[in-house]
């Protein structure tokens, strides 16, 4: 494989033929804000906080999908992608009911984390205030549907670590939502495994721990890590 | 199968007509006003006259002026009528034999059909299209062999490059590009994708050209099958369309029947295949990528491009997607020849473009004209304006990705740059007619509400930007909003645009965007006023920390 030289934020960056640009930049220390992004499942490019800014393209592209080419010129962290970024928080915090005072997350959410990275101080949007339920039904997590982002994130470590299929999403637009088989109670679900992956994978307080109060959910990435090393790497390092 | 048999079937075909023809309307929109009954009636007519050796009843597609509906064409003679009822039947069979008939008749002259140039339509309204022998009676499936026969893939990518023909599915990318492209790619599976998932509203050609040509698109798909090395066709059609997929089923049947499709097509080592896949009813699975997941089973949501279709589609095989108007044009370009095509059109536009007229417009129906016909000449000249004789305020192109054309830029001719210079597009062709009592901030948070309701959701833009933009639409249409309420409209339409990953999220702003552009007026005059008649900055009644005033 050839390796590709290119340019982010003024930096010279070499990478592998076929990394993204997300991949090179975190090699290289800069950091580009992402939310779907989750380390050892494919990416899909949904939440559009890692957009950046190539020259020569038109549209704002996303690090997590593009890969890089020989002598890319990219711009992680101009003034218009912080503005974009910071309105993507705002929508997100208005579209759900995200309560971080009263959150099982709180002070370990990535949305909360990204939201003060930006200086987000309030939200410029009227707040929708959806009536979404809670699912307690799982004798070991639970899911409040108020809090999810709907990163799919839960959904493609079901599919494609734990090889379950038990997360889904349903319906469409504003009304999607995570759902279990066929959109019936967790706890009924014939397929979880209960390995409990998604609720190491979920960056906010949506999926949980049962038991887990006011800030108590802390997760611990490193098992998704091993498994993926260890399946694709063949690295089995504790 | 060869060139001998099609003209065989051609010449019984021929050999089967009578001296009178009576060609009945058989089109959705007819069929809504009962045009199956019409036909009927004047079957039964023609057979208790006993005059069924000399007057023939077809069944045919899409006569374009569905507004007046069921309509029935006479042949010889060139008399069309118009609102036809079962009752009349009699009286219309009668008139053929030179009795008098006080059935409507329309003016076969009005520049409605006069200016008309029909190509994708040219059998529209003509032939039977549930009968293969009606197509191929109107040189149906010539092309495909010229194709096979004549022409090694390469000429047939060529001659589609030649022609210039444009994707008529609303980007205009052009198709002979996309073609070569995919038949570059060197892949042991390839498809073939007709994309029939129109769901603009408003729009509805694609379901006519379906429903009156069917063999158009499958002949134009098979062409395609052979110039980029596919042997696999999908039609995406919409659940909405069931004639327009029951026509396709039947076409589809009776091609295999005499061997235009399957395998060793007309004796050549060609094997093509068309199956249907119907979609479940959301909008964005016109969305190309979106189309192809909806095809592999999978949820229909979008996914960033690169990688295009033409290099990794359906299940990772090289696809070529066309739109159904797109393929309806193949057979007569490589049956008349690309320069032919070519020689149609503006500079850059080339050949006729479809519309569907829709809206507060006199002569409500489907048109082809040529690229670059001056918008006014569509809508006064042939639509005949607005009725009762009001003003026509706009014209909406492009459905919810277009825009409002405001009346003052009428004379724009309809090609693709001209349409995206006034901030709107070619779309799939959709032209919704607006007169002076159309209010333009409804009309946006019509559109607006739209793709709210038509968002996959995957992206958080388009899924929760749609739902603010509409909020604050209505918010200025009910007068409550200020100032600083349509700045944020403004800023939010300018973040959705350009940070949506598909189509329908980065255009979904641009109803917003034109009418803000042409008729800003009309929402300045809904903003809130203060007590001494400038505009309200800061907001009534919600919590002032939940706004921003610019």
């Amino acid at each position: 494989m050839a390796a590709k030289t290119l340019t982010i934020d003024g930096k010279e960056v070499s990478a592998q033929e076929g990394a993204t640009i997300l991949d090179a930049a975190s090699d290289a220390g800069i950091k580009i804000p992402t939310l779907c992004h989750l380390e050892g499942v494919y990416d899909i490019g949904s939440c559009r906080l890692c957009l950046v800014e190539v020259t020569g393209v038109a549209k704002l592209l996303p690090s997590c999908t593009t890969h890089v080419s020989e002598g890319m010129d990219v711009h992680t962290d101009s003034e218009r992608l912080r503005k974009y970024r910071r309105m993507t928080l705002e929508l997100l915090f208005a579209e759900r009911n995200h309560v971080c005072s009263v959150c099982v997350s709180n002070n370990n959410c990535e949305l909360q984390a990204l939201a003060w990275q930006h200086g987000m101080d309030h939200v410029r949007y009227d707040y929708c205030f959806p009536k979404w339920g809670m699912d307690a039904t799982h004798p070991l997590f639970g899911m409040d549907h108020n809090r999810c982002i709907l990163c799919t994130r839960c959904v493609r470590v079901c599919w494609h670590i734990e090889g379950a299929g038990t997360k889904n999403v349903a319906g469409r637009g504003a009304k999607s939502t995570i759902i279990d088989d066929l959109h019936q109670p967790w706890g009924e679900s014939d397929t979880c495994t209960s390995c409990g992956k998604c609720v190491i994978a979920c960056p906010t307080g949506a999926l949980f721990s049962r038991g887990s109060t006011v800030g108590e959910m802390v997760r611990d990435r490193s098992t998704l890590e091993f498994i993926v090393n260890a399946r694709e790497k063949k690295q089995w390092i504790v | 199968m060869d060139l001998d048999d099609l003209n065989t079937i051609a010449e019984k075909e021929r050999a089967f007509h009578k001296k009178t023809v009576i060609r009945c309307c058989t089109a959705a929109g007819c069929m809504s006003s009962h045009a199956d009954a019409v036909k009927a009636g004047l079957e039964k007519a023609v057979r208790d006259t006993g005059l069924g050796d000399r007057v023939e009843v077809r069944g045919v597609g899409c006569m374009r002026l569905c507004c007046q509906g069921p309509l029935v064409g006479v042949e010889p003679g060139g008399i069309l009528y118009e609102k036809v009822t079962p009752e009349d039947a009699p009286s219309l069979v009668a008139s053929t034999e030179g009795a008098p008939t006080k059935v409507a008749r329309g003016n076969p002259d009005h520049p409605f059909f006069r200016k008309q140039m029909s190509i994708v339509l040219a059998n529209s309204g003509e032939i039977d299209p549930e009968r293969i022998e009606s197509y191929i009676e109107a040189e149906g499936y010539r092309g495909l062999n010229t194709v096979l026969l004549e022409m090694a893939p390469k000429d047939a990518v060529d001659c589609v490059i030649k022609s210039g023909l444009r994707g008529r599915g609303g980007a205009g990318y052009p198709t002979g590009l996309k073609w070569a492209t995919v038949a570059k790619t060197p892949a042991a599976q390839k498809y073939v994708v007709c994309n029939a998932d129109e769901g603009d509203p408003g729009a509805f050609m694609d379901r006519s050209v379906l429903e009156s040509d069917p063999h158009s698109v499958l002949e134009g798909m098979a062409i395609a099958g052979y110039a980029v090395g596919a042997s696999q066709g999908f039609i995406y059609v919409r659940a909405e369309y069931p004639l327009a997929i029951k026509r396709l089923q039947t076409a589809i049947r009776q091609a295999k029947q005499i061997g235009l499709l399957g395998s060793g097509i007309f004796e050549s080592p060609f094997n093509f295949n068309i199956d249907i896949r119907i979609g479940a009813g959301a909008y964005v699975c016109g969305e190309e990528t979106a189309l192809m997941a909806s095809i592999e089973g999978k949820r229909g949501t979008p996914r960033p491009r690169p990688p295009f279709p033409a290099e990794s589609g359906l299940w990772g095989c090289p696809t070529l997607i066309n739109n159904v108007e797109t393929l309806a044009n193949i057979p007569p370009i490589i049956r008349k020849g690309a320069d032919w095509y070519a020689a149609i059109g503006t500079g850059k536009s080339k050949g006729t473009k479809v519309f569907a007229l829709a809206g507060k417009i006199a002569n409500t129906g489907l048109i082809e004209v040529p690229m670059g016909t001056p918008l006014r000449q569509i809508v006064e000249e042939m639509g005949g304006g607005a009725p009762d004789g009001a003003k026509i305020k706009a014209v909406q192109t492009g459905g919810p990705s277009g825009g409002c054309i405001p009346a003052h830029e009428l004379d724009t001719p309809v090609d693709y740059e001209s349409l995206t210079r006034l901030g709107s597009i070619m779309g799939s062709g959709g032209m919704i007619v607006m007169d002076e009592s159309t209010r333009m901030p409804e009309v946006a948070r019509y559109f607006m509400e739209f793709c709210m309701d038509e968002s996959c959701g995957k992206c958080v833009p388009c899924r929760a930007g749609t739902v603010q933009m509409h909020r604050l639409l209505d918010k200025i249409v009910q007068r409550e909003a200020t100032a600083g309420d349509l700045s944020t409209l403004e800023e939010l339409c300018d973040m959705v645009r350009n940070t949506s990953l598909c189509g329908l999220g980065q255009n979904a702003p641009n109803p917003v965007v034109s009418t803000l552009r042409f008729f800003r007026d009309e929402y300045l005059e809904l903003l809130r006023k203060e007590p001494n008649g400038e505009p309200a900055v800061t907001a009534g009644a919600a919590p002032a920390q939940n706004k921003e005033a610019s």
